[in-house]
């Protein structure tokens, strides 16, 4: 599928793997809409990308507020024409250092899903109608394996990635045959900021680099028809298939 | 007439009547029966504007506090707008007073973040003028998605917030007032008229606003408005009209955007931007349009007017005391009427 010339909007792009993937987009012709919560953060890989040449736009905003999205979706569409990729890439651990599910405040386990789970369903309903009537678009949602597997301490994040995946999957099955194709993506162990949130004393030296994945992730945006809708792509793996 | 004063529960539940203008007659229906009246290869063009929170509170100079309602783009600054006194929709737009005057080059602030310097006043009307905001591109829209409220009137029944307006397939931000004939369209409901045959095409039109209170600005609707008209839509209307299929509307601004077009164009559709002044009223010959899925409109608006082109007169006033009779609701969330034989 030609890349050039489509229209992004990535969230959590102002730093891991949301920012190398809006610059390797960026790279390939596509017109990205970065969002995050914080404006320093994101102007300064806006401001990188179009250096590079690339078309970006920082529109500042948080997923998890229902009365945001119509605000990041509507200016995303103005700056850089109708959503054909949207990647729900933003993403909380819950609180850390990670605790025991028992011990994790009922609250924390809602700002989790408010995050990873309900503000991606908000966003896709906004900008999911629009790619059906237009008879394309990919929505591809940023995974962990800790959705499928269970880890201690790991509670509030994997349950709502879990989730996540089956949000995919469900809107897969609706809409079916509308050219609308849903992902639940899952990059594997990275050397972000998230990860050494989770994990400090990872050996940074056994993760991939967020550049790497970014670019296996852009290969599979390039070959859609490899994955059908509603398909978990293991992308270590993926290329390998 | 009685108007929908908020969104309903089931919008397949909503309520069509069909006015056949080929057999005279008139037909309740339920949205959920739409895609029976249409045939394989009809074309029906839906407006994928998606509604901006128009409506702004801004203090002048003199330092009132007054609102302002976008009106229409003029360029990446440059906006169309006409202002209201410092009362709110809950005040009868016809009610409210006279804004105080505004003089070009004055600035309205918005917030913080956002203003707006008058670059002109209107012949037509004091209230009617032209703006450039302080910045453009995604700082301008900030500004308007975080000071703007949608622009509503006073037989609502609370404020609205953009989740109560937007159509379900809506995109671009280009219209300050709801394109609402679409608001019951479920995504099914759109896959079930695809599965019949039916092709659903866009444009997306930037439809402005329906009220001002103001005779004078009233008179002048609509104002012009831009649309963009895909190539994809062209070709199928194209290919419609060669093989005998209709077109059909979803919405006024879909009728606006497509016989604009053809009337700047000698008769022809072009695909990109374009701006319409055309008004469609009894007496207009439509060269592109066969049928209009639209609100239930009560007389003297020029979205009645419209229909007028659409069917004979005395079809269209039997039909509107017919929803009167059966109560059909008007307005954004209201019933809906599809002119098409």
């Amino acid at each position: 599928m030609q890349l050039r010339g489509t229209s992004a909007l990535i969230t959590g792009a102002s730093r891991g793997l949301g920012a190398a993937l809006a610059r390797e987009l960026a790279a390939a012709g596509v017109r990205v809409a970065l969002v995050a919560r914080t404006q320093t953060d994101l102007d300064r890989v806006v401001a990188e990308l179009r250096a590079a040449g690339g078309d970006a736009h920082g529109v500042v905003g948080d997923v998890a507020d229902k009365f945001a999205v119509h605000g990041i979706a509507a200016t995303a569409a103005a700056v850089v024409g109708p959503i054909d990729l949207l990647v729900h890439n933003a993403g909380t651990l819950g609180p850390t250092p990670l605790r025991a599910l028992l011990d994790t405040d009922c609250e924390d386990l809602e700002r989790a899903l408010d995050v990873n789970v309900v503000g991606p369903f908000r966003l896709s309903k906004i900008v999911a109608g629009s790619m059906a009537l237009r008879g394309h678009g990919t929505i591809a949602h940023v995974t962990s394996d800790a959705a499928v597997e269970a880890y201690p301490t790991w509670g509030a994040y994997a349950i709502s990635k879990a989730a996540l995946e089956h949000l995919g999957r469900s809107l897969a099955v609706e809409l079916q045959d509308t050219g609308v194709r849903i992902w639940n993506v899952d990059p594997g162990e990275m050397d972000t900021q998230m990860h050494r949130d989770a994990l400090p004393d990872a050996d940074p030296a056994t993760l991939s680099r967020p550049a790497d994945i970014a670019r296996r992730f852009v290969r599979l945006l390039a070959e859609p028809q490899r994955w059908p809708s509603g398909a978990r792509i293991d992308l270590l793996r993926a290329e390998a298939a | 007439m009685e108007p929908a004063r908020r969104p309903r529960g089931e919008p397949l539940d909503e309520r069509v009547l069909h006015v056949d203008p080929a057999r005279g007659t008139l037909t309740d229906l339920r949205v959920r029966e739409l895609p029976d009246t249409l045939r394989a290869g009809d074309v029906l063009v839906l407006n994928d504007a998606a509604t901006i929170p128009a409506s702004l509170r801004v203090r002048t100079s003199a330092g009132e506090t007054i609102e302002l309602r976008l009106a229409g783009a003029i360029d990446d600054r440059r906006w169309s707008a006409v202002l209201f006194d410092a009362a709110d929709w809950r005040t009868k737009t016809e009610d409210r007073a006279a804004p105080p005057t505004v003089r070009e080059g004055e600035t309205l602030f918005v917030g913080p973040d956002l203003h707006a310097r008058v670059t002109s006043v209107s012949s037509v009307s004091p209230r009617l003028i032209s703006i450039a905001f302080s910045c453009e591109g995604v700082d301008l829209w900030r500004g308007i998605y975080r000071h703007g409220r949608p622009i509503q009137y006073a037989y609502a029944a609370r404020p609205f917030e953009l989740w109560d307006v937007q159509n379900r397939f809506a995109s671009r931000p280009w219209s300050v007032e709801p394109p609402s004939a679409s608001h019951a369209l479920t995504l099914p409901l759109i896959a079930a008229m695809r599965a019949r045959g039916v092709i659903v095409a866009t444009v997306t039109h930037a439809a402005g606003l329906s009220s001002t209170g103001d005779a004078v600005l009233d008179a002048a609707l609509p104002l012009p408005e831009r649309y963009d008209l895909p190539e994809d839509t062209v070709r199928a209307v194209v290919a419609a009209h060669a093989r005998g299929s209709r077109i059909v509307a979803g919405g006024t601004t879909v009728v606006r955007a497509l016989e604009g077009c053809a009337h700047s164009n000698g008769g022809a559709l072009v695909a990109g931007v374009g701006t319409t002044e055309l008004h469609i009223a009894r007496g207009f010959r439509p060269t592109v349009i066969d049928g209009v899925f639209t609100g239930v409109h009560e007389p003297s608006t020029s979205h009645y007017d419209l229909l007028e082109a659409f069917a004979p007169a005395d079809l269209i006033a039997q039909a509107t005391r017919h929803a009167e009779a059966t109560r059909y609701m008007i307005h954004e969330f209201g019933d809906a009427m599809l002119v098409l034989g």
